[in-house]
């Protein structure tokens, strides 16, 4: 149907120096001191802006580019990047040796520098990242590509950028899928959307004729599993989203929801509800066997694995309340772990390993947080009227959730708009959509 | 839940009764109290019927399927229309309010859709005339996000299925 991920990458590693760098950051607290940066537009020849604007219509890429780079580091909250009236060196010359009093003048502690070629529909771009207070290099890297992955680039350059400075993986090559939104309340449009992390290059990947629900990435290809109520038959649907193949997972008598892959990609753990009771099943794509996971009279659905497949968090409410619990894979030992006041829904296991995010709702507030997988060290990230459904970024730093607002008795001023927060709960943002949205899923790294 | 439930009743029985020492509009009592009881919706406004006499739709209880006696009454009602009406066949819905993870709400709106079901069942309508479907928070009937809506949209709708 569309294809978006045949891309390739070619990336050569230039120089990396690891030694004694002075700059480095925790992300483990709460950053209240982003760590001041001055990323330098991408130098680019007048002979490759020409090209550029042929193939791309942008004269600058470059710019564009680093305006990238820059989108995404701020959006961290890691990061401060200054004003670019500020800086007093050209990005030629920055590039090939920036002079360091004239940066630490403007008080930039790492320094992005880069250059951008177009030439016979190659997009080039080298980039260098430097040590303001030491005076040297970090790292300098540079991609050969299609002219039109131009923000990918941006993103891949952000994410090495991040993982130098922070020790951890980035998160910005990356997309999100979600439920694109719109008309009335009453009679919701719903459509599956896809884009970038950073809202742009959004496609839509069915046309509303059915509602759709609850898509998720699997975390090592490009398929997802979704809600569908094609032919008015809730069912877990899976789809390739290079190829646009979809087809219904398992032969179940009724309701299969709340679908998500296990962390090899193998499995599609679901619900399926008869007779008024939902159960855990989950189905093998290889082999299409079935295995019925929990067996009790009460809800349980919103299953997540544990990122080495060991483990199941789930939600039941066989207390007489929607809790949280976690159980061994094969549906052994169940145990329940929220005991907080309030009732705990969605809960999802951090590609880390050591955290569950959660959706709360105690007097009628609705909570985003997180907690160990024994339960203990709950932490509530953000409150609001209505918000749910969180899903982690692929370094578990990051959490995305929509939230709701609350209509009049004329159901006017509704809208439902992703948001984002990480781990620490200071740095909160709504990511740009172009149209109302719900259910996000955050993709893996897409390179490297 | 519970407690902000009791919480709110008393709050609504200060607010109603210091309107009621007011201004004594006793009009605003009955309209409250005679559209929701507990925080089961007990009006009419947005109820369809399958024939005359026979509403379409019963309503229930935050995170309740259990059927009020008013409910079975409703349902009762369905069940004699079915048997004189033997070819038609029916779809049950189930609806959930606003205020619930989407997930949980699809599993709560087919239990409430069974529990209509089975009721059916009990009074002698033969299972394969029912089919079930839920739509957890989906459709809501009501669009607005304050306890008189969400009563309403907690639901469970009987529709011909052919």
């Amino acid at each position: 149907m569309i294809r978006i991920f045949n891309l390739t990458f070619f990336i050569i590693l230039l120089l990396i120096t690891k030694a004694n760098s002075l700059i480095e950051i925790d992300i483990t607290r709460g950053n209240l001191d982003p760590l001041p940066i001055a990323v330098s537009p991408l130098f680019q020849d007048d002979n490759s802006k020409k090209n550029s604007k042929n193939e791309l219509k942008i004269e600058n890429v470059g710019s564009e580019i680093s305006s990238v780079v820059e989108n995404n580091l701020k959006t961290s909250g890691l990061f401060n990047p200054l004003n670019k009236e500020a800086f007093l060196q050209k990005p030629d010359i920055a590039h090939l040796k920036p002079r360091f009093e004239d940066w630490a003048l403007i008080k930039a502690q790492a320094l992005i520098t880069g250059k951008v070629t177009i030439e016979n529909k190659k997009l080039k771009v080298e980039f260098r990242l430097w040590d303001i207070l030491a005076g040297r290099e970090m790292m300098a890297l540079a991609f050969t590509t299609v002219p039109s992955n131009w923000r990918r680039v941006g993103h891949i350059i952000s994410d090495k950028v991040y993982e130098r400075l922070t020790g951890e993986k980035g998160y910005f090559d990356t997309r999100i899928i979600y439920v694109s939104e719109e008309g009335a309340k009453t009679a919701r449009v719903k459509k599956l959307a896809i884009m970038d992390q950073d809202g742009f290059n959004t496609k839509y990947l069915t046309l509303g004729n059915e509602l759709v629900l609850t898509p998720r990435f699997n975390p090592t290809s490009q398929m997802v599993t979704y809600l569908s109520y094609f032919k008015n038959l809730p069912r877990v649907y899976l789809l390739d989203i290079e190829t646009g193949t979809q087809e219904v997972v398992g032969d179940f008598p009724g309701m299969t929801f709340a679908p998500r892959f296990s962390p090899d990609g193998k499995k599609i753990i679901m619900s399926f509800a008869k007779d008024g009771n939902s159960d855990i099943y989950t189905m093998d794509l290889e082999n299409r066997i079935v295995e019925r996971i929990t067996n009790h009279p009460s809800i349980d659905t919103s299953p997540s694995y544990s990122p080495d497949s060991k483990f199941i968090t789930f939600n039941s409410d066989r207390s007489g309340f929607q809790q949280i619990y976690v159980m061994k894979s094969d549906g052994s030992n169940v145990k329940r772990i929220s005991f907080g006041k309030g009732l705990y829904g969605t809960p999802v296991w951090s590609p880390r390993g050591d955290l569950i995010a959660f959706t709360k709702l105690h007097k009628g507030k609705f909570y985003i947080g997180v907690m160990r997988t024994d339960g203990s060290g709950e932490r509530l990230l953000t409150e609001n009227y209505y918000q749910e459904a969180p899903s982690w970024s692929p370094n578990g730093r990051v959490l995305i959730f929509y939230r709701e607002t609350k209509s009049n008795d004329k159901g006017e001023g509704f809208s439902a708009k992703l948001w984002s927060i990480d781990l620490t709960g200071y740095n909160e943002r709504q990511v740009q959509t172009e149209t109302d949205a719900s259910d996000p899923s955050w993709s893996s790294l897409l390179s490297n | 839940m519970n407690f902000k439930k009791s919480f709110r009743n008393t709050f609504l029985v200060i607010l109603l009764s210091l309107i009621v020492s007011a201004c004594a509009t006793k009009k605003t009592t009955t309209t409250v109290e005679g559209q929701m009881q507990g925080d089961v919706y007990t009006g009419t406004d947005t109820v369809k019927y399958l024939a005359d006499g026979v509403p379409d739709r019963v309503f229930f209880a935050t995170n309740e399927s259990i059927l009020t006696t008013k409910s079975r009454d409703t349902l009762r009602k369905q069940a004699n229309w079915l048997r004189e009406n033997s070819s038609i066949n029916v779809v049950v819905e189930g609806h959930a309010d606003e205020r619930g993870t989407r997930e949980y709400n699809l599993a709560l709106g087919e239990r409430r859709a069974n529990a209509a079901k089975d009721y059916l069942i009990t009074y002698g309508i033969s299972a394969d005339r029912i089919s079930v479907i839920s739509y957890g928070k989906e459709r809501p009937v009501d669009s607005g996000s304050n306890p008189l809506s969400w009563s309403k949209n907690r639901r469970s709708v009987t529709v011909k299925a052919n």
